[in-house]
């Protein structure tokens, strides 16, 4: 049977299918290779020209991709396209990374700008928009974001009116911030029907009253465009309303989801691009007679990168191959595929933000530090990696905030758990029975026996909290964000840790001992080393649930220390292994 | 008509080249491959020419089975079909190749070849010549243009003589050319490109099997890598010891003054 979205947390580590990055087999590694070469002899030498946004460069480099191929890749053949899955279009986001600016005009077009039709539209629609965006024909923007409302997105003001003969709606709005609306032919718009139907558009930028303003100056991918879209009497035909009026909010939530994994998946890419970098760097500068790869600190921050990079990359293809698996067992000529789909796509919303959450604050920090591993000339134009660092930023703002996303996290969580839709309960009663009469332990002839335990102790981690904040709350538990923030982490700690151990012992499984030692030394040191701090964060937060009454939150903290015993791995040794691996290799590779 | 491509597959210029603990020959284990660079400028011309004129683009390599990865790419860029001749049995010089080549070229009645000007990991530079010797086809080193006649019988190309001068050439086919860089720029192999390459036929010829009794004429005899580089010296002191130093250095370690 197929996972179930939130799976994670309420099974222990099972052997049941996961897609790990390592067994990505030669055709796809083709793919990504094509990618790569495109990137870096054709996007990149045109940097400067991009940056500065020179009219014509990026929608010339699009249309480029699309002769390629790369558009096509997730639209199914009878569309023109190639009908990959999203393992494939995993690999190839990974590797459209050289340029922040490119990546996100090209995750824009083949993400948010392309999937809204591939899953909503009629059949008319598709085959009138597809081919198209898939051969780079026509190029596409999503329009949700205005002036006066983001994250609440509902609360959009640009307003739908039928026209008297019926046949058009009149749009008349503005929609700000959007991804390639300087150059796009086409673009889903949500507007109001009547002020009050939440409603998706297909909006073609010839049709009357579009029109678009200035450029934004942006912190960072400078080289993107960033425009606001202007509807004025526009008048759209009433075919191209995409799905049903007034359920424009399902689409507009559904196709974040697909964006977010994307977004996870193009974090992976940079973070390879900036081991690339650094590695190069810290072999070549010698200060005190020694390169510096040759310090400890610098090679710790070459360890704390390969984890986050490692972690992230379990986490983005165990989605992707979660959805390429549901998605394989499907009847895809079937009239009712896409909406199968779209339940699979929503069904694991907690797996796609997490992916988004994790993948844009572990790039944050990789990126950090590899502007610190540069030192001086890290802060310096010439090197790439201050490009990198500005232009990573805006991953935790778009496809929803961080803030946003911590709150779906754990809100759909416990959304489920009130439904009735996934057995919470059981597995706290579970817990808490342990608490009092022990953990099971893994048998000491498996491997990484230690480490699987550790595993399960970051579920029953979020389990207990969850179980307590939800006791003390119950529906109230909505207005304590930070709670439900630090409850999100622990979430999101539990399915990195699963994931990465279970790509672990599959990797084992498929290439033997001595290809796993470095991805050991990685899994194992993450779960020494997050748990702790969890537990650190969840203390305080049952303190402050207590109210600071100390006869309630002592009990807390006395199943605390049960609940996260102290885990002996020398974590400074490992780094140590991981860097050394890393720094041989001149990339992320062992 | 048949239009035939020279394929090597070399090591990638990135590699660091380390030789087997025997130094008979040079360790490929840790080897990146790719498609000879002068060669993607062959595959490029042959697909033009396809395109202009028609006809039937087929890729031939020599070497083991991992050839075909290189092989793959010129499929996927829009060769019809690959001929690979197998080096396990048998002995190898530009020779050998040369003549088992041929053979494999002449049995599928190709008049027309396109070949990288030199393969980038021997450059022997041998093959275009020694090819069209045994084919008794015309060779044309290092060409710049290309232009097929009218009735397909015979082309016209450039190539550069010294001083920047060109020289026209018009040649009856069979014709075997060595193409450089400024000949055209090859094209990307496009995804949809590289899926329908999967499909495309790739048969196996023994080499062995092709060499009609003819036998290497080079044997190479080992492998040695250039020394490592020394460290460099330091010197210093006073500007006059200095001097002192640098002028004793040049006499008396490497004796070059």
């Amino acid at each position: 049977m197929a996972a179930q979205g939130g799976d994670f947390l309420l099974t222990p580590l099972n052997d049941d299918y996961i897609f790990i990055p390592d067994e990505l087999d030669s055709t796809v590694r083709e793919l990504a290779d094509v990618t790569v070469q495109f990137m870096t002899k054709e996007v990149m030498p045109l940097l400067k020209d991009i940056e500065d946004k020179k009219p014509g460069v990026m929608s010339n480099l699009l249309k480029k991709t699309g002769e390629l191929g790369l558009l096509m890749v997730e639209v199914p053949e009878k569309y023109s396209g190639m009908g990959m899955g999203k393992v494939t279009a995993t690999a190839i986001s990974e590797n459209v990374t050289h340029d922040g600016s490119f990546a996100v005009a090209f995750m824009c077009h083949t993400g948010i700008a392309t999937l809204p039709i591939l899953y909503y539209g009629t059949e008319d629609q598709k085959q009138k928009y597809l081919p198209k965006l898939a051969s780079g024909e026509f190029l596409g923007a999503y329009a949700l974001t205005e002036p006066g409302s983001g994250s609440d997105a509902l609360a959009a003001k640009t307003k739908a009116v039928l026209s008297p003969d019926g046949k058009h709606y009149i749009l008349n709005g503005e929609k700000t911030f959007i991804t390639n609306g300087g150059f796009a032919d086409l673009y889903t718009v949500f507007a109001k029907v009547d002020g009050e139907k939440f409603t998706a558009f297909l909006v073609e930028r010839t049709m009357p009253g579009v029109s678009t303003g200035p450029e934004e100056h942006k912190m960072g991918i400078h080289g993107s465009s960033t425009v606001p879209l202007i509807l004025q009497d526009c008048k759209v035909p009433v075919e191209n309303v995409l799905g049903e009026v007034g359920r424009g909010h399902k689409i507009a939530f559904n196709i974040l989801n697909v964006g977010r994994w994307k977004l996870g998946a193009a974090c992976v890419g940079s973070c390879k691009r900036l081991f690339e970098i650094t590695t190069k760097y810290i072999t070549e500068r010698m200060q005190f007679g020694k390169p510096l790869s040759s310090f400890e600190l610098i090679r710790n921050m070459v360890a704390n990168s390969a984890i986050k990079t490692f972690m992230i990359e379990s986490i983005v293809y165990r989605y992707a191959g979660m959805l390429d698996q549901i998605s394989a067992s499907l009847d895809h000529n079937a009239d009712d595929f896409y909406s199968k789909m779209l339940k699979v796509i929503e069904e694991f919303a907690i797996e796609a933000s997490i992916a988004k959450v994790y993948g844009s604050e572990a790039l944050s920090l990789v990126s950090d530090d590899a502007v610190q591993m540069l030192g001086g000339y890290g802060f310096i134009e010439d090197y790439s990696v201050a490009r990198f660092y500005r232009d990573n930023r805006v991953n935790r703002i778009f496809e929803g905030t961080n803030e946003i996303n911590r709150m779906l996290i754990s809100g759909t969580l416990l959304k489920r758990m009130v439904a009735g839709k996934i057995d919470f309960m059981t597995s706290l009663q579970t817990v808490l029975d342990q608490l009092k009469t022990g953990f099971p332990t893994t048998d000491s002839k498996k491997p990484w026996a230690a480490f699987q335990d550790q595993v399960e102790r970051y579920k029953r981690l979020a389990i207990y909290f969850g179980g307590v904040a939800v006791n003390k709350y119950g529906p109230a538990i909505q207005e304590h964000e930070g709670v439900l923030a630090v409850l999100a982490d622990c979430i999101t700690a539990a399915y990195v840790a699963d994931s990465s151990m279970r790509r672990l012992l599959k990797l084992r499984t498929n290439a033997g001992d001595p290809k796993c030692k470095i991805p050991a030394d990685i899994v194992c040191t993450y779960l020494a080393e997050r748990l702790p701090q969890l537990q650190a964060m969840v203390e305080q937060s049952l303190i402050s649930i207590a109210d600071g009454n100390k006869e309630e939150y002592l009990p807390y903290l006395k199943a605390m220390r049960r609940l996260c015993p102290q885990m002996s791995w020398d974590c400074q040794a490992a780094k140590g292994r991981i860097a050394e691996a890393i720094i041989t290799k001149h990339s992320y590779a062992w | 008509m048949k239009i035939g491509i020279l394929l090597k597959q070399v090591p990638d210029t990135e590699t660091k080249i380390q030789l087997t603990a025997d130094k008979t020959s040079v360790d490929t284990s840790a080897v990146k491959w790719i498609v000879n660079p002068y060669d993607e400028n062959a595959i490029e011309a042959a697909i033009q020419l396809k395109e202009k004129k028609g006809g039937e683009v087929i890729v031939f390599s020599m070497g083991p089975a991992r050839c075909v990865d290189a092989m793959r790419t010129a499929l996927a860029m829009g060769a019809d079909r690959a001929v690979r001749v197998d080096t396990a049995d048998g002995e190898w010089d530009s020779y050998t190749t040369a003549v088992a080549l041929a053979e494999a070229l002449k049995a599928e009645g190709v008049e027309l070849v396109f070949a990288g000007k030199q393969a980038i990991d021997d450059d022997a530079s041998q093959m275009v010549q020694l090819v069209a010797e045994r084919m008794g086809a015309a060779s044309l080193g290092i060409i710049e243009t290309f232009e097929l006649s009218e009735d397909g019988k015979s082309a016209t190309v450039t190539r550069p003589v010294s001083g920047g001068t060109k020289e026209i050439i018009q040649v009856t086919l069979p014709a075997v050319f060595g193409c450089d860089k400024g000949l055209n720029t090859p094209r990307y192999a496009s995804l949809p490109g590289i899926m329908k390459a999967k499909a495309k036929p790739v048969v196996e010829k023994k080499g062995a099997e092709l060499l009609g009794g003819e036998t290497i004429k080079i044997k190479k005899m080992g492998y040695s890598l250039p020394p490592e580089r020394q460290p460099g010296r330091k010197l210093t002191g006073s500007p006059q010891e200095l001097v002192d130093g640098l002028v004793k250095f040049l006499k008396e370690d490497v004796k070059i003054i």
